[in-house]
């Protein structure tokens, strides 16, 4: 237990992601079901990074990915928002269980 | 990695960044979740550190503690509803969400705490901004430069999405 291990670096990306998937899974506002997929995202840059630190530490693979992952959850953050200021422009809630159009 | 000192500051950043987390999902108040999703971005950055991944540590600071979390708080005080403590409600699958979910980091934790991997030499510490350059600028400069279109695809699809019109 003593010694720092992959395992440790995964079982903390894993707990995160589950929190994060409670969160987009079980929340009403748009804003937190964003968050919950940003905690999501970071726990994945997590595991890459320690797979990167601890299966192959001479290329950096994992890094490079989670470089790009960060871009994506950037872009991704601020798509998506802009689509929730859009929503409530139009519908004057964020709630994600009143704004059911598509659904049929 | 076999210094205690190191696994003890281990434990303690992630039991911030965990607790953090609980919070952001926990919260009744959607403005406090969203500070209490700052402190996990900075806890994950302190385990980049631990990893001696220290570009992806300041990129996590400057871009998810900096500009996606001032991105969060601008959406949440322009789409708020006065007057409501409980803006960070559950819906209405939130009990089941929760079952999936415990059933899920149970099943996670038992495969990812037991798992058995391959061990190899561990390097000497060294910067990782060398390395990670050379392989953004050599092998994945094609995918850097798509990233880029990406991002300004992003920016223009945000302007113009959120516009007055």
């Amino acid at each position: 237990m003593l010694t720092l291990t992959l395992n440790h670096f995964l079982v903390l990306g894993a707990i995160l992601f589950c929190v994060g998937l409670y969160g987009a899974l079980a929340k009403g506002h748009a804003v937190a079901v964003l968050m919950g997929i940003e905690l999501m995202l970071n726990s994945v840059n997590i595991t890459l990074v320690g797979f990167a630190r601890f299966l192959a530490p001479d290329q950096l693979l994992g890094q490079v990915f989670a470089v790009f992952v960060i871009t994506a959850a950037a872009a991704e953050a601020a798509v998506g928002l802009a689509i929730v200021l859009v929503v409530y422009r139009q519908r004057r809630t964020v709630n994600v269980e009143e704004v059911d159009l598509l659904k049929w | 990695m076999s210094d205690p000192l190191v696994t003890l500051v281990f434990y303690g950043i992630a039991a911030v960044t965990i607790v953090a987390a609980i919070g952001v999902v926990s919260l009744r108040n959607i403005y406090r979740a969203a500070l209490c999703l700052v402190l996990t971005f900075l806890g994950v950055a302190g385990v980049y550190i631990l990893l001696n991944a220290d570009f992806v540590a300041v990129m996590q600071v400057l871009i998810y503690a900096g500009a996606v979390t001032t991105m969060l708080l601008f959406a949440i005080m322009l789409t708020r509803s006065p007057g409501s403590p409980r803006s960070n409600a559950a819906n209405r699958q939130s009990g089941l969400a929760l079952f999936a979910v415990l059933v899920l980091v149970v099943l996670l934790v038992l495969a990812l705490g037991t798992a058995v991997w391959p061990q190899t030499a561990p390097v000497a510490a060294q910067s990782s901004v060398d390395v990670l350059a050379k392989q953004l600028f050599t092998t994945y400069a094609l995918p850097f430069e798509i990233a880029s279109v990406l991002l300004l695809a992003a920016m223009v699809g945000a302007i113009i999405l959120a516009r007055e019109d």
